[in-house]
Order: C-alpha cells, then structure tokens, then sequence
C-alpha cells in the first residue's frame, strides 16, 4: 500500500469518526452512558421500598435463571421468568416475520407509484400514527373485542356463528403490535426501493426468469439493507414493548417488558429489574451483531 | 409517461396485499374519528352525535396544554435526531471499513435495544443530578431524551438509502473540480431527500408515542398527551381523547396538502 | 444610601408578594383532580395550580426521591406514607397555618399511618370490592370467591386488577390470614389458589367502568368509585363488599421537603379540608373525602350509594393496607410472577 493510499484511509476513518462523534455525544450523555447506572444497580442488594441499598450483591444476576423457593428455600430453575422470556422472544419474531411479509408489498406500491404520488402514499402510512399510540390500541380493541366490529360483521355474515375470543390473547398482542411497528418496516424498505432500478427487472424477464425468481435473485439483495433496517425496528422495540401487551393482552400473560417494569414498580426489586435489563441488552446485542455481521458478508459475495 | 414501467414492476398479489394494509391501517383512525362524536362518555359504545368532545377539549387547558407540549418535543426531537443521525450515517457508510465502525453502529442503535423503562429509569436518576446541581428543570432533558432515542429511527432509513447509493455521480462532481460542500450539497444531499424525510417522520412519530420514559424525566408542569392519556386508563378513558387525535389528524391532512399543493407549484 | 435600601426591600417584598400569589405545583394520580376545584382555588388565593399526572405510587415515589422536579404536594396512599415519612421526603406541617384541619372527620384523624394527621390532608378514599352484572350471576357477591373461586356461571368471565398489593391482600385474607402475612405455609395456599383461579379469569385489566358498563365485562374484582360510576350507566351492576375482609385505601395530600412553593402549597392544604371544597373533590372522581360535613354538598346520587356509604355489616371487615416489607414483600412479588408467566 503506497503512503498516499495510507493517508487517504486514515483520513477517511477520521473524517467517519468526526461525522459520527455529534450523534454519539448526545447519545452518551441522554441514552447509553446513564445505563452505566442500570449496570451498576444490578449488583446491588435491593432497598426495602424499592430502588437499591449500596453494597455489593450477585443476587440478582442469580435470580435471573434461578429462583430460591419462596417457601422451603431450594434453588430452582426460574421457570417464570423463562416463560416470559421466550413469550416475548416469540411474539417478536412472529411480529417481525408478518411486518415484512405485508410490509414489503406495500412499500413495492409505494415504490413504484408515479413519483409525485409516492410522498402522498408515504403519508397514507405514516399519518396513523400522528394520533397517539394509547388511542390507536383503543381503537383495535373496539375492532377485535367480543362485540366489536368484526365479530358483528363475521356474525351478520354467517361467516362465525360464535363470537371469535380474540381480545386478551397472544393473537391479540401480535395483531395490536403488528399495527404499531408496521411503518418502522414500510419506510425503510420504501427507502432501499426507491432507488431500486426498475431496468433490472426488464432484463430480468428478458432472461426468462419467473416472479418469483426476480424477487428473489434480483429484488431481495439489493433491498437487503432496507430489510435488515425494518427488521431492526420492528423486532427490538416488540421485544420491549410495554403498552400493547398491558392493554390487548389483558394484563394475564406478561411479556419481559412489563416483567421489568414490574421490578422496577409494585415488585421492589431494581436490581432484578436491571440485570434483567442487562441480559436483554446482552442478548439483543449480540444477535444484532451477527445478523448484521452475516447480512454484510452476503451482500458482499453477492458483488 | 413509461407505461412499460408500470407492467414490470408488478409482482402478482402485491397491490391486493397493499391495499389490505390501507384499510387495516386506517380502520381503527377511522372508529376513533367516529367515536369522537359519540354523545356517550364512553370511547367504546355508540350514543349518538354529538360536539361535547370537541367543547370539552378546547375548554380543558390541561389538554391544550399537553398537545402543545407534545407537538413542540416531537418536532424539536425530530429535527435535532434527524441532523444528527445524517450527519453519523454520512461517516458510517460508503468508505472503507474503519476500527470502530461496529461499535459506532451499535452505539446508535443502543437506544432501540433498552426496554424503555430501563432507559426511563437510568435517564431519571441521571437528570435527578443535573436538576439539583444546576437548578434547571426545563425542558431540555425531555428534548435531550427523545432526540436520542430517535436517532436509530432517524438513522437507518437515513444509511438504508445511503448505502449502495451510486458513487460515480460525486465522483464525477469532484472530477468536476466541484469541492466536496458542492460535490454534497448539489449531488448527494438531493438524492438522499427522501431517506432523511422517511427518518424525520418516523423520529417525529415516535417521539410523539413515548410514554415511559416521558413519565420518568417529566419535571413539574411537563405532561404530554400519552402521559396525560396513561394517567386516564385507570379511571375512564374519555373520548376527548379521540377529538384531539382527530384535530391533529386533521391538521395533518391540511399540511400535506399543501406541501402536496406546494411542491407542485414549483414543478 | 436609605433611599436605595428602602427601595431593594420593596423589590425584595414584591418579588416575594409576586411568588407567594404566584404557583404551585401539585402531582396527584391522573384524572383525579377536578377542575373546578383548581379555579375556584385561583379565584380565592390568585395562586395558579399546575397539576403533573402520575399513574403509581411506585412511579411517584421513584420520581419524587430522585428530586429536582420541583413538586411542592404529592398525593400518596396510605400504605406509601409510612415510607415517604421515613426516606425524609415530605415534611411535618406546621398545623397553624392549616386552620381548617380540624374539620377532618375523627375516624380518619388518628389513622395508624399518621397519627394526628400530622403530615398529611386526606384527598379521596375507597374500597376495592367486587362488582358484579346482576344479569349473570345472581348469587351472593360479598364475597372473594367470585374471583378466588369463580361460580360455574362466571368461569372465564371475571376481571382483576393488575394491582399486586390489593390483590394479594384480598387473596390472603380470603384464604383466612392477614394481608402482608409472612406466614409461609399460609401463602403457599394463597399461591396454589390464585393459580387454580388464574384460568377461570378473563383478564387482568383496567377500565371495567366502561367494560362493565357495556357488558364486555360482567364481574370484576375493582374500585367502589368505579363500579358506582358503572352502575348509574347500567343499573344491573351491583357492588359487593368480601365478608372475608376487603381493602380500604385513602390517598392523601403530603407537603415535601424541597417544596418551593410552602405557603402556597399550606393554602391549598387548608383550602382542601374545607367541606364545600372536599365535596368538589369528590363530585369528580365519585369517592368519598375525609372531611367532615361534606357530605351535605355532594351531589344527591352520592349520597346513599351502596358504593359509597359502607353498609353497618361490612364495616368491620374493610382493612386498610400495611405497607408489606420483607418476606412478606418477596412472597407477594414471587406470586405474583409466577401468576403472570
């Protein structure tokens, strides 16, 4: 490598790093640097009334995976927590798959609407969701619950002759989070496809290949950075999710966001609530790593 | 008009599924755009029409109030979220892998992997420092916290159009003796308008979604509308709500109209 | 030299004047605070009220320990005041300058978590009983086992509350021992009944005023104040009171330590436990006040409500919540888990 090529590189990081440095500033100081605090929590002893008492306890890192029997002491596998775990693990998943499968032929729309048209269909999506989000899941609720709007029509239709169970069930939650985070996947798919060249696919079909093999060997790589994107966005935040399962999910079956508001609320226990936090972090992180450390080498062998 | 393009871009059973989208989307707005003229004080059986919702709203200063308050924080968070995240996007793309540039992808995407209580919970003990230690109490720790949870939603639209974004149009711009402030500004800035604009909306909305960590950081005199909202669902949740939603709705529609109006003009 | 003095202690006493008509900040629970009340307040005093909402004690506790928000009255449970007085949080009030505390009523004057209403001025109290759609079930519903021990008409139709503390005191007290038990044998039994139970629920949710109104709902473990309000929109529903032993909760106004706003805030606490402004208080939420005398102001339908006014038979079973610690916290946070996995 000649010294020039050298410099240019160097001059290039530094230029990454200088652009780069504004937004991480302010993300240290208002979003990952106070979590240094939720780290420090987690092993700590929890205070009686909430919050923590100082000193130093690994209790809580135990009580992720194993709870000490209330009543005759013995360690055993914290199978609640476990539950919940991969409640909210699922649903995401499931959450994130249908986003994507609905969420790519509307962004396709968008897409390839005239392009003065596709501002107008970018704002269909997004204007939902300028109404607040407790009032949007209100809204489902009167759709979904026993005598709403689609059990009446299903009824009137002699589709169902017994009301569908829907409200308070998982089903609920998947629909009601499938509702909220649809547009986190629309716009970023609708980002990677605008610029998506449209020739591709006539050359494509000049070559013969099906539908279905011009999604596939021609449309997918090149969205893949939008698809990695929206599936970023749609999945870490249901895995969080709080206010969607607390309202269509009736309160009965927990998903791990509520579980750590739960310790951070009516249970008392910040330090559980904080390695529980900090497991999740770790998890999401490290899957997030390799999905998108996997995702580049396949863009990469696809040059 | 490219009527060729029209026919190829079409994969069968697209528009149908998109149109399904549409309507399941605007579904609930349009029951809670309906509810707001129920004469019953309930958001969720049907009394007959009525304006009480819209009467009580205006004459309730709280609600003024937090709507304001709310529109105010999600702007002020979208606009600083999306600068920012342009600019990180701008140095984490489209140059040769660099040390640390993983670890700055995962700095910005922090915010998106923290349950929202647990962000909620460190930002209130941390600003509880800065408040005593300085006095202040304004509204700048809300703005701080939502610009910075926005950022990944500004960001990754913002790199998902950036990235693979052709380079040989500013590479001819500098062969141009164009300088690289021209090169971006006339080049790759114009293309890149429509990720910034996506990240810009998705920043605002769910700036203008949060709740937790807005409970958390609130100081006194500081309720948004879903704060206001939360504090509702124990007791009733009353179809004022729905009217305010409505008016906002309806201010949306006039504003994009006339950008809509507006950019036209210009053409 | 005089001239320049005399006009800084001017400044000094109208910017003082200007503060102490200014405002003041209270945080109470959302919805809760009638606004009628907070204008009539300014029309008297000229002091502005700002109210900031909180949905949980445990929030409001978390928020007001960490400081700095600048709150000057926040309005706890009974259970949270034992705690709000030991972590140094709010003050003793200076009873002087409350002229009007004599007006509360003497059962809630000498109340075990504040003995002598030292630091605080009731707001609003209540019950947490069942409320049942008569139409569905016409059994006995003073009772517990409509929830702990659903009959077969109401299996997979009643609603709790996800309230940790008041359901778990419910519970203990329906399987015979005292809320807040540390007894383990004891709560092993309310662990095993609330699981058998679990799957006879619907949901564990809020908004059963409306819900029960409409019929989504038709039993409900909840609050007096909401099954009175369910109950005028649809007369079927009836409130029942556990013989077993039921909730009393009080919220209450406290004065804290880093107030800024104190005399403004020691006239709201004096205007408060004035009866005519009690009964505004309770007009909007529909719970009864601990004032005396102001009952003759509230509205009519308030008055002999079943919901509110607790019947002579039942008077003796209602228990106000003890702030649980230890043991008794863990077990009840580790049931409770274990109730939602």
């Amino acid at each position: 490598m000649s010294p020039a090529e050298q410099a240019e590189i160097t001059r290039s990081a530094r230029n990454g790093w200088l652009l780069s440095a504004p937004a991480l500033v302010v993300l240290t100081l208002a979003a990952i640097g106070p979590l240094a605090i939720v780290v420090a929590y987690s092993f700590m002893p929890a205070g009686e009334y909430g919050n923590v008492a100082w000193g130093f306890s690994l209790e809580a890192w135990q009580g992720i995976l194993f709870t000490k029997d209330i009543f005759d002491g013995s360690l055993a596998w914290a199978d609640a927590n476990l539950t919940i775990f991969w409640r909210s693990v699922k649903l995401s998943v499931l959450t994130t798959v249908f986003a994507f499968i609905v969420g790519f032929p509307t962004a396709w729309f968008i897409a390839t609407r005239p392009p003065k048209a596709r501002a107008m269909w970018l704002f269909l999506i997004t204007i939902p969701f300028w109404t607040n989000l407790l009032i949007r899941t209100f809204a489902i609720t009167e759709i979904i619950r026993k005598e709403g709007l689609l059990n009446t029509i299903l009824l009137k239709l002699h589709i169902i002759s017994q009301p569908f169970e829907m409200i308070y069930t998982d089903m609920a939650v998947f629909i009601g989070m499938t509702y909220v985070y649809l547009p986190l996947m629309v716009l970023p798919l609708f980002a990677s496809l605008d610029r998506f060249d449209m020739r591709l696919l006539e050359a494509a079909y000049d070559l013969y290949a099906n539908p279905w093999q011009v999604l596939r060997r021609v449309i997918m790589p090149i969205v893949k950075p939008g698809i990695i994107a929206g599936s970023i966005l749609v999945f870490v935040p249901s895995l969080g999710a709080y206010v969607t399962p607390r309202l269509l999910g009736g309160g009965k079956n927990m998903m791990i966001g509520n579980f750590i508001e739960l310790q951070f609320g009516q249970g008392r226990n910040w330090p559980l609530g904080a390695s529980l936090s900090v497991m999740l972090l770790i998890i999401v992180t490290g899957a997030l790593l390799v999905y998108v450390r996997y995702a580049n080498r396949e863009t990469r062998n696809g040059h | 008009m490219a009527t060729k393009g029209f026919v190829i871009s079409r994969l069968p059973g697209f528009n149908p599924i998109a149109g399904l989208v549409f309507a399941g989307l605007y579904l609930p707005i349009i029951i809670l755009v309906i509810y707001s003229f129920n004469a019953g004080r309930s958001v969720a059986s049907w009394e007959g029409f009525s304006l009480q919702w819209y009467t009580v709203a205006w004459e309730n200063d709280a609600v003024k109030a937090a709507t304001v308050r709310s529109l105010y924080l999600a702007a002020s968070a979208a606009v600083i979220s999306t600068f920012l995240a342009t600019l990180a996007a701008l140095g984490t793309t489209r140059r040769k892998a660099f040390g640390g540039q993983t670890f700055i992808y995962v700095m910005i995407n922090q915010p998106l992997m923290v349950p929202e209580v647990v962000s909620a919970v460190a930002l209130l003990i941390f600003f509880a420092m800065i408040k005593q230690a300085t006095g202040y109490a304004g509204m700048g720790y809300l703005i701080a916290a939502h610009s910075a949870f926005c950022i990944p939603f500004a960001y990754l639209p913002i790199r998902a159009r950036l990235e693979g974004m052709d380079m040989t149009l500013e590479t001819a711009a500098s062969d141009l003796y164009a300088s690289t402030w021209q090169a971006f500004r006339f080049v790759t800035l114009p293309l890149l308008l429509p990720g910034i604009f996506a990240g810009m909306m998705l920043a605002f909305v769910t700036s203008l979604d949060d709740v937790v960590i807005t409970v958390f950081v609130k100081s006194a005199g500081q309720d948004t509308l879903p704060t206001y909202m939360l504090g509702q669902i124990r007791r009733q949740v009353t179809a004022e709500i729905n009217a305010i939603s409505t008016v906002l709705l309806a201010l949306t529609v006039l504003l994009l109209t006339l950008f809509v109006l507006l950019t036209r003009k210009k053409d | 030299m005089k001239k320049l003095l005399s006009t800084v202690a001017l400044l000094l006493a109208t910017a003082g004047m200007a503060q102490a008509a200014g405002e003041l900040q209270l945080y109470n629970w959302g919805d809760y605070t009638n606004p009628e009340l907070l204008k009539k307040f300014e029309a008297e005093t000229g002091i502005k009220v700002t109210v900031t909402d909180y949905d949980s004690n445990d929030t409001a506790l978390a928020k007001v320990e960490a400081g700095g928000s600048g709150f000057d009255l926040v309005v706890p449970s009974a259970s949270f005041i034992q705690i709000f007085v030991e972590k140094g949080l709010i003050q003793e009030l200076d009873l002087s300058k409350i002229p009007n505390h004599k007006n509360i009523a003497p059962e809630w004057m000498n109340v075990d978590y504040d003995p002598g209403r030292k630091f605080t001025v009731p707001w609003q109290w209540g019950t947490t009983g069942i409320g049942v759609n008569q139409t569905a079930y016409s059994g006995d519903i003073n009772t517990s086992a409509i929830f702990m021990d659903p009959p077969p008409e109401l299996v997979g139709k009643v609603n709790v509350t996800p309230e940790m503390g008041e359901v778990l005191a419910l519970a203990t007290m329906y399987m015979g021992g005292k809320p807040c038990s540390d007894d383990a044998e004891l709560m092993k039994k309310v662990r095993d009944k609330l699981l058998e139970a679990k799957p006879k629920w619907i949901s564990m949710d809020y908004g059963m005023t409306e819900k029960m109104s409409n019929n989504d709902i038709v039993a409900s473990e909840y609050w007096n104040g909401a099954m009175f309000r369910a109950r005028l929109a649809n007369p079927d529903v009836k409130y029942g009171y556990p013989k077993e032993g039921f909730p009393i909760w009080m919220d209450q106004v406290a004065l804290l330590k880093d107030a800024k706003n104190v005399e403004e805030a020691y006239k709201f606490l004096d205007f408060i436990a004035v009866p005519e402004n009690a009964a505004l208080i309770s007009s909007f939420a529909r719970y009864a006040n601990g004032i005396a005398g102001s009952e003759e102001f509230m509205p009519a339908d308030m008055k002999d409500a079943p919901e509110i006014v607790i019947p002579a038979e039942f008077k003796d079973k209602g228990v106000f919540l003890p702030t649980c610690t230890g043991k008794a916290q863990e077990y009840i946070t580790a049931i409770w888990t274990e109730l939602q996995k």
